[in-house]
């Protein structure tokens, strides 16, 4: 890559440096089939980086070509112009005129339009060409086109846009070795295309792109296929006056109720394979610091947390159905009034729906939102909601604390109906916040909502796979760092100081001290110094209290013996253990919502704010908790 | 963003709301700030466009409109903004 810029993101392989990538880049608008095609191309060879000083996430990865040939490709954000109103157009159109630290020019565009809406599409066209790079413009869902009934002579339309064209369908995997053949010769001798003169002036006004696209349409003998007759039939269920807001409601349903049945197999697996591999290394090493590093330390910290991948993996599963079905916009439609209701628009959902999963990606998704003030309050709220690295602590203090009695039946049982409040308590206090923002510093004329509803599509297997290595990946590598670090750091802590080459009790080590001195704020929680220091590290992120209880009560040996629900069973009371979990609820703790918050309002003003009001409503909320219920 | 459909004689315009569903227009005038008409234009939502009302949302607002090949979701106020003839 051409300079070490600090925020170095994108150096992908040392042989980059030596061999230097050609950089094409890939553009669209959004709903064009963008990622599936970046995908098709770069297979697993890719990662997610941010561009430095932004907030604006894109895909880079390779494109292998044949022999060692290669091309880097860098997805840039889904626009529909360059008009530079929002973030995403304005990184966009940097990175296409080379502005972007840390990227080169890229030496050539692959243009991607949705071939059943040329006429509008073909807007960014305009403003892509102009550029003046060698592009390569590929009309997508070239098969829905075909079966709706339209047509384009890709000919006729290459010699109007001076630029040459394909047809694909990328979501089957059709078209794309034309588009290999472009990277491979490599635009080289591909020409750079001109525009009409007379449209380089009026390139901002849409209407006169318009225009011009109306024109090229015909000469390439477009038409336009019959409007998707079954979406519009499924609007018809999906947004009917009572049928809509029930289904919604199922979904809802469907998608917590599952995450908890549908995952367990899958963890009790995992859970099995990490004591026996521990107990196996425990064998095999000779007694000593050594080992308990590794089997206390470690294997005990970091593998309580992976215990919860297939959790996360099915939340995210959903989520990406809900998402690349079309069903999502739908809900957003009929979330709108509720929204409204607390000062928000159905275009916040979208986010807040997400940070069940995540809130960084939930934040970075409040892009979408123009208005400035929604957009801030949907940033500011959306930590409320119970993302999933909750849910590795609620699992486990349910399931240590409240017995499994049947509550309707067999329709929902006590641990479900608890995790149920949780997810409650949290929601109740992103519309009580958002409502108190938006009546306050927050306020603004009436906002307004606008959203294209993508047709509904089968969300293929490929793309849903890619999601969940995505975040399967993200999860891991925090699990293999951030946790870790903290499990051997907590291990240290923990041994010293040592008496005669034996580690303290763990009551007397460093973290021990630590743990009493802060014991006195959260007495008055029901919580004891073990759970100090939960809380403390877990600071990091949420889900890092297991791996230390799991380190903690491992290197006591009684986590080991009787496991970590026994032995908290043993140290915390009934009434202290409700508090935590709804401390947890409230308590902001999660150290890349914080960095993503203060990138995207702009300064750690509102993300220290933010951090303080959530952290006084978490101490609140346990204390209420904790002097109700004892 | 003073963009208006020019026809011969003058035509009788009415806000989008009045849409009935299922009934087409064409989209007059866009009586709105400069960056939301031009974000409404990209979608779709040019003068001398076809505009249908399809679903709306259950309380009927918003009200998606299908408009030049693809579905938009509008709440209802700007729906009173943009008028069309029929």
């Amino acid at each position: 890559m051409s300079d070490c810029h600090p925020g170095g993101t994108v150096a992908l392989a040392p042989e980059t440096a030596s061999a230097r990538s050609h950089l094409v880049a890939l553009i669209g608008p959004p709903n064009s089939g963008k990622s599936t095609l970046f995908n098709q191309l770069t297979g697993l060879r890719q990662k997610v980086a941010n561009f430095p000083g932004v907030t604006v996430e894109h895909h880079i990865g390779k494109a292998k070509l044949g022999g060692r040939r290669e091309v880097l490709l860098v997805d840039l954000p889904g626009v529909y112009s360059f008009n530079a109103r929002t973030e995403d157009e304005r990184v966009a159109l940097d990175v296409l005129q080379g502005g972007q630290p840390g990227l080169d020019k890229p030496e050539a565009v692959l243009l991607i339009l949705d071939s059943t809406n040329l006429g509008r599409h073909l807007v960014l066209a305009a403003q892509v060409l102009a550029l003046e790079l060698p592009t390569l413009v590929i009309l997508n869902m070239a098969d829905d086109l075909e079966a709706r009934g339209g047509k384009v002579d890709i000919g006729a339309l290459s010699r109007e846009l001076g630029a040459p064209v394909v047809l694909a369908s990328a979501s089957r995997g059709v078209g794309i070795e034309p588009v290999r053949e472009f990277l491979a010769q490599h635009s080289r001798t591909a020409e750079i295309p001109r525009l009409p003169p007379v449209l380089q002036p009026a390139l901002t006004s849409v209407p006169a792109c318009r225009k011009w696209s109306a024109e090229v349409t015909q000469k390439a003998g477009y038409r336009s296929p019959a409007p998707p007759e079954w979406s519009r039939k499924l609007d018809r269920v999906f947004l009917h006056p009572w049928l809509g807001p029930v289904i919604f409601g199922l979904v809802v349903i469907l998608v917590f109720q599952s995450i908890f049945t549908w995952a367990q197999p899958a963890m009790d697996w995992i859970e099995q394979a990490i004591v026996d591999s521990g107990a196996w290394m425990g064998a095999q090493l000779p007694e000593g610091l050594f080992r308990s590093l590794l089997t206390d330390g470690i294997w005990s910290g970091v593998g309580s947390v992976v215990v919860f991948l297939p959790q996360i993996l099915m939340l995210f599963l959903f989520l990406g159905v809900l998402e690349d079905s079309g069903y999502l916009a739908r809900a957003a439609v009929i979330a709108d009034r509720t929204m409204a209701r607390v000062g928000l628009q159905g275009k916040s959902f979208i986010p807040l729906l997400s940070a069940y999963a995540c809130a960084v990606p939930a934040i970075m998704a409040a892009r979408t939102i123009e208005n400035k003030r929604d957009r801030l309050a949907t940033v500011l709220i959306a930590p409320f909601m119970t993302c999933s690295a909750r849910l590795p602590v609620y699992t486990l203090l349910i399931a240590a604390f409240i017995p499994d009695r049947p509550l309707l039946g067999s329709f929902l049982g006590t641990r479900a109906a608890a995790m149920l409040s949780l997810y409650g308590v949290g929601f109740l206090a992103a519309v009580i916040t958002a409502k108190l923002l938006k009546s306050t510093v927050l306020r603004s004329g009436p906002s307004t909502f606008l959203l294209e509803m993508p047709p509904y599509r089968w969300p293929t297997a490929r793309s849903l796979a890619f999601r969940l290595l995505d975040r399967a990946k993200v999860f891991l590598k925090r699990a293999g760092t951030v946790i870790l670090a903290v499990s051997v750091l907590l291990w240290v802590l923990a041994s010293v100081p040592m008496t005669g080459g034996r580690p303290p009790a763990i009551a007397d080590s460093v973290i021990g001290q630590i743990g009493h001195a802060i014991e006195p704020v959260i007495q008055p929680l029901g919580f004891n110094w073990k759970i100090g220091i939960g809380l403390i590290t877990s600071l990091a992120a949420r889900e890092v209290i297991v791996g230390t209880l799991g380190t903690i009560y491992g290197m006591e040996g009684t986590a080991q013996s009787e496991g970590l629900q026994k032995a908290l069973q043993q140290d915390l009371s009934f009434a202290g253990a409700m508090a935590l979990l709804v401390f947890f609820a409230f308590a902001m703790q999660c150290m890349s919502t914080v960095a993503i918050v203060r990138r995207e309002a702009g300064g750690w003003r509102w993300a220290a704010a933010q951090f303080a009001y959530m952290t006084a409503w978490a101490y609140a909320g346990a204390w209420i908790t904790y002097t109700v219920l004892s | 963003m003073q963009v208006s459909f020019k026809k011969a004689e003058t035509v009788q315009t009415a806000p989008l709301a009045e849409l009935a569903p299922g009934e087409c227009g064409i989209i007059a005038s866009l009586d709105l700030p400069e960056e939301l008409a031009q974000r409404l234009m990209e979608l779709g939502f040019l003068p001398g466009h076809a505009v249908e009302r399809s679903a709306s949302a259950p309380g009927g607002d918003p009200v998606i409109f299908c408009v030049d090949g693809s579905q938009v979701a509008l709440r209802g106020d700007l729906c009173r903004r943009i008028r069309f003839t029929r």
